[in-house]
């Protein structure tokens, strides 16, 4: 039972990052742009979120408090950031999978550049706890106070509120439902008036703030409030694009893939931690490469009946309608 | 009569191609310039002119290391003629290293061949790639999965298996340096001999496999095909090509490019003797596969642009580590190569759309002159 708690615990602040970027990805290719830059988008808000705690940690000010602070600013870091995308794929036509490409190059030069001549270092070191060893109360519930409220981070509940909008924005809003046309039939959409290219730039805009936020809970959650440019963010925003692909580009599917993702890593960290695992003897690189080869497998046998929305990737040209 | 020889050549292809790659390269030294600008102002005028002339005081540097990212460029770049993304260069590029290496160190070879153990160490590298190109292709060709998320996915597995591989042998880990052993004298490429640099013969083997490319791509059926199936899938089904093993054979072969380019970078030989190159296993992706990706832009996915784009890259890349010299880093290269690839995705557009305004200009301006 200890392990099982260990492990969700562990799951937890991992699952939260992916679940959000792989959101980001789902709003913005239901628009009809498809976002490769989400790990250049995510390490943008880590990096910033991060530098913005390193310039406030001396203030004394409570912790969980300058996290909310620098979740802002990691929002609206990514929001920035994914303008870059959104002017290139939607009003200058580019091919989207290069842009994004270039996006992902962009950032961890500018941070090794940036920090190597400002700080002295790859990256932003900070100091602050934003572990939360028991929410008081709460954790005091038999097996759930366990599970969720101990050992944690508020990144958790604050992720979970997010998904719940997220749900809610893109299923029973008028808003969700015409960003949904235009990533399906966006000649459709436009005839009964909905500006394709202003629903596109919200679906790009959203997947900028989820993505900083993102970014900047995995700096807490995974890297211990630190972020640098050589191993950034080590691939999530990749592994977020398999989550949403596997998830079907739906959110609560999305949610439980994540979580899927987030306990293998969890699990592949943890081996000498688990007497069972533990024994096998199986060397440590191989729990490393699993998340990426569960994320093969699985697409191997989802990607054949794919539900992508039949215009990403597609830029809308008006003329031909 | 040769004004019409001079304006066909400026509505040709290649040149339009040429026009929108000048015109990125132009906004991502401006954009470098600006960020030295914001970096440390006094220097910024000495460094940027240290970035784009520096290269062509060691030339033969220039050449040695445009070697890799040539070889990535073209894996890249062959991929794109068919539609197909290849952002996996680098998972390639680190398996055929991985294979160039255990070729060069665990396997022995019958003394009369021992010589010319960098030939085998070669064609290691090519079958490694060629593997590690193959797999991203099956998904694609018969399971419909992006290519762009498995070779993504494969650069992370190609990595962290070289990784566990080489540090599970005694015969390739050097764990007290936390590197690979020496290559041997015999597993090196012949050098050219240009003084203070390690250029070696890979560079014609580069400037051999482009041009071998580009008859490939345009004189063959194969070439056809698969510049058929990149310009309309559907049309290319219809008409009978086989694309499902069109796109096998184009990600293999893409693969056995960037191989080759692990193969050529691990196998230079050392100016100091007594050494070799060698490879860190520290959980890192290979950047060479990512510039590929610029260099695969840049020379418009032409065999022949590559090799060229790929000496351009090169140059600004020594270039930028001499801007040292004014307190620059030289991820300053990394960001205006990444602003170079940003636009190029649509330099086309802009060009084309420049160029038109000055046509326009030209001709309201001819009208004028008739009017007077």
């Amino acid at each position: 039972m200890e392990t099982i708690y260990y492990l969700i615990q562990g799951t937890l602040p991992v699952a939260i990052p992916l679940l959000l970027v792989a959101l980001g990805g789902m709003f913005s290719e239901r628009s009809g742009v498809i976002n490769i830059g989400l790990e250049g988008i995510m390490l943008t808000g880590a990096f910033l979120g991060c530098v913005f705690v390193y310039l406030i940690e001396g203030s004394g000010m409570n912790a969980q408090l300058m996290l909310i602070l620098a979740m802002i600013v990691a929002a609206a870091a990514g929001i920035i950031y994914s303008f870059m995308l959104a002017f290139a794929a939607i009003n200058m036509k580019a091919d989207q999978t290069i842009v994004g490409t270039a996006m992902n190059m962009l950032i961890p030069a500018a941070i090794l550049l940036f920090a190597k001549m400002k700080l002295g270092s790859d990256g932003v070191t900070t100091s602050v706890f934003f572990y939360v060893r028991e929410v008081p109360g709460l954790s005091k519930i038999p097996v759930i106070g366990d599970l969720f409220f101990k050992n944690t981070y508020i990144t958790v509940y604050i992720g979970l509120v997010l998904l719940a909008v997220a749900v809610v924005v893109f299923y029973k809003t008028r808003f969700g439902l015409r960003l949904r046309a235009c990533g399906e039939h966006p000649s459709a959409a436009d005839s009964v008036g909905i500006n394709v290219e202003k629903m596109r730039w919200a679906g790009v805009t959203i997947s900028g703030f989820l993505g900083g936020i993102g970014g900047f809970f995995y700096a807490v959650g995974v890297t211990d409030g630190n972020c640098n440019g050589h191993t950034g963010v080590a691939g999530f925003g990749f592994l977020a694009l398999a989550v949403m692909i596997f998830g079907q580009w739906k959110p609560v599917k999305i949610a439980l893939a994540a979580l899927l993702f987030a306990l293998l890593r969890t699990i592949a960290y943890s081996v000498p931690l688990i007497p069972f695992l533990n024994s096998l003897g199986i060397n440590n690189a191989f729990y490393k490469m699993s998340p990426y080869i569960v994320t093969m497998i699985v697409l191997a046998f989802t990607s054949k009946k794919s539900r992508a929305p039949k215009a990403e990737g597609i830029p809308y040209d008006k003329s031909r309608r | 009569m040769n004004n019409g020889k001079l304006s066909k050549l400026v509505r040709s292809d290649g040149f339009k191609a040429f026009r929108a790659a000048c015109l990125a390269i132009v906004i991502g030294l401006i954009f470098g310039f600006f960020v030295m600008l914001a970096a440390s102002p006094a220097s910024a005028a000495p460094g940027i002119l240290t970035i784009i002339t520096g290269g062509f005081k060691k030339l033969g540097d220039v050449f040695y290391y445009s070697i890799p990212i040539m070889m990535t460029g073209l894996a890249v770049g062959f991929a794109f003629k068919m539609g197909l993304f290849n952002i996996g260069a680098s998972g390639q590029y680190t398996m055929g290293m991985f294979f160039a290496l255990y070729m060069g160190l665990c396997v022995p070879l019958p003394a009369g061949i021992e010589g010319i153990r960098w030939v085998f160490c070669v064609l290691a590298g090519a079958v490694g790639g060629f593997i590690w190109g193959f797999i991203p292709g099956i998904f694609k060709a018969l399971l419909n999965v992006n290519e762009v998320i498995t070779s993504i996915m494969f650069n992370y597995i190609g990595m962290y298996l070289v990784d566990m591989l080489i540090m599970q042998n005694a015969l390739l880990y050097e764990s007290g340096k936390t590197r690979t052993k020496y290559l041997p004298d015999s597993a090196q490429l012949p050098s050219l001999g240009v003084k203070n640099s390690n250029l070696n013969i890979a560079i014609f083997f580069a400037v051999i496999a482009a041009v071998i490319l580009y008859i490939v791509l345009n004189k063959t059926t194969f070439g056809y095909e698969l510049r058929a199936t990149g310009f309309n899938k559907d049309a290319a089904e219809y008409a009978g090509m086989k694309s499902k093993r069109n796109i096998m054979l184009t990600m293999s072969l893409a693969g056995m490019l960037a191989g080759l380019g692990g193969a050529f970078a691990i196998l230079a030989p050392s100016t100091i003797a007594g050494s070799s190159m060698t490879y860190e296993p520290i959980s890192v992706i290979a950047a060479n596969g990512f510039n590929g990706i610029a260099v695969a832009l840049l020379g418009a996915s032409n065999p022949i642009g590559i090799v060229f784009s790929a000496v351009f890259i090169s140059l600004i890349q020594r270039g930028g580590t001499m801007a040292s010299l004014y307190g620059y880093k030289p991820e300053i290269i990394d960001v205006v190569i990444a602003v170079i690839i940003y636009f190029s995705a649509f330099s086309g557009i802009i060009s084309a759309s420049i160029a038109k305004l000055f046509g326009k200009m030209k001709k309201s301006g001819e009208t004028k002159g008739e009017d007077k």
